[in-house]
């Protein structure tokens, strides 16, 4: 007799990659190096039709993210259309291009939370990181509008060499952007992460205060504003637990509807990613050879599948062991008992006293006709 | 340090949402970045959060003399 094996959970949340385009052009960018173009984006009724099917599904959060969400014109009729389907709806921006009457319709339209990147607190350092000159005023500018329009406020801070610095600033300045709430997020080195990891990654003394600074500011300000902190995954003991384990609570829809277990999957060579144009998402959750690839524990190899761990960090980050070993099956080498645990080691010293040359996201020459 | 007054009338903060999760059952709060589980107890006690609006004192005094009334609580 043969056990059925214990059906799927739904997943959580979705994070919908409207565009690739953006006006800025930070080094640290979670999009892939080859960027999708606005031919290649789904169009409004596509995007109604995956909000309806991810509710359906039991998604309960959306994140709508880019590139800058703001570049799609119909940025009012998606978020009305996933409010409407009864999904809580986050915007993640860098806050250019979003004037107070687009910023009204957001609401009016059941918007429920906004998310603004914040590159540094001083403003020429800041408008370097983003490789936009004035971005950070008019952030500032619409941290502004965003509370005369009643949103709430999340500031997202990625740290990295050129601000872990200023940690305690980018915290007193969420406060004074009238934040609720802050991500202090330590750059991920995938992509454009990695292409530019000479000149992000961080000491491990700088990395060592910046947790400390996070951990004293989270007792200052109880009750002020909550400080979420994503460690720097190189300095630790053991891995992130990523995406809480593939294909396990969350989902990526790429620009061009692609379907991915995270932002970096498709560096992973050999797997397939289905289409929402091709097949509805609940398919693609259950069935999609990608999503399956590395979900739940059976594909472990060791140290991973005898660990004690397995269930609490999913083996790591199946990119990072891509990126450092070569291979994505293996055991995320920032692990204690990965055998290329040095590999880690060997990258973090690699970087220091890398370029301070920061390789701007940016789209790709387009090839000769 | 945030204090709960006796006559306070707390509410849901915007970008918070006590909703229905018919996938999984139960009801959830949503907030960013934030997803929880709200047991029965806790439904009741949101609900009052979001539509009636009822001082804490005279809420938890309702609560625990309807409790004493069942006999699960001693007075």
């Amino acid at each position: 007799m043969t056990i059925a094996p214990p059906p799927l959970a739904p997943p959580l949340g979705l994070l919908a990659e409207l565009t690739h385009r953006c006006p800025l052009a930070c080094p640290y960018c979670s999009n892939p190096l080859d960027l999708e173009r606005r031919s290649a984006e789904l169009d409004t009724a596509t995007w109604l039709r995956v909000f309806d099917e991810a509710a359906a599904l039991g998604v309960l959060q959306l994140h709508l993210s880019g590139g800058e969400p703001a570049s799609r014109p119909d940025l009012v009729a998606l978020v009305g259309g996933a409010a409407k389907a009864g999904l809580y709806t986050n915007l993640i921006t860098s806050g250019i291009g979003l004037d107070r009457a687009r910023l009204d319709g957001l609401a009016a339209a059941g918007l429920d939370h906004v998310q603004l990147s914040v590159q540094h607190v001083r403003e020429d350092e800041a408008d370097r990181i983003a490789g936009y000159r004035g971005a950070h005023a008019k952030k500032r500018a619409f941290a502004r509008e965003l509370a005369a329009a009643g949103l709430p406020l999340t500031i997202n801070a990625v740290i990295h060499r050129a601000n872990i610095d200023a940690v305690e600033a980018l915290v007193a300045e969420a406060v004074t952007l009238g934040a609720r709430r802050i991500e202090v997020a330590h750059a991920q080195y995938y992509g454009w992460g990695l292409k530019n990891r000479a000149a992000l990654m961080p000491t491990a003394a700088q990395a060592a205060a910046a947790r400390a600074s996070v951990e004293r500011l989270r007792e200052e300000l109880r009750g002020a504003i909550v400080i979420d902190y994503v460690a720097a995954d190189h300095f630790g003991r053991f891995p992130k637990p990523c995406m809480s384990g593939w294909g396990r609570r969350s989902l990526n829809v790429n620009p061009a509807g692609r379907v991915l277990p995270c932002h970096a999957a498709e560096t992973i060579p050999g797997l397939s990613f289905w289409n929402v144009q091709d097949r509805s998402l609940k398919e693609i959750w259950e069935q999609s050879p990608a999503f399956n690839a590395f979900r739940g524990t059976d594909w472990m190899r060791e140290p991973c599948a005898s660990c004690a761990r397995k269930d609490i960090d999913f083996g790591g980050c199946r990119c990072q062991a891509l990126a450092l070993t070569g291979d994505a099956a293996n055991t995320d080498p920032v692990c204690v008992y990965s055998p290329a645990r040095a590999r880690v080691a060997a990258a973090v010293e690699e970087a220091q006293g890398g370029a301070a040359d920061l390789a701007y996201r940016r789209y790709q020459p387009a090839p000769a006709a | 340090m945030t204090a709960l007054a006796d006559d306070a009338r707390p509410r849901l903060a915007r970008g918070v949402r006590l909703q229905e999760d018919k996938a999984r059952g139960g009801f959830v709060l949503l907030a960013p970045e934030r997803v929880l589980h709200a047991n029965g107890t806790a439904v009741e006690v949101l609900r009052l959060c979001v539509d009636e609006r009822r001082r804490i004192a005279a809420e938890v005094a309702a609560l625990l003399t309807d409790l004493a009334a069942k006999r699960m609580v001693e007075l």
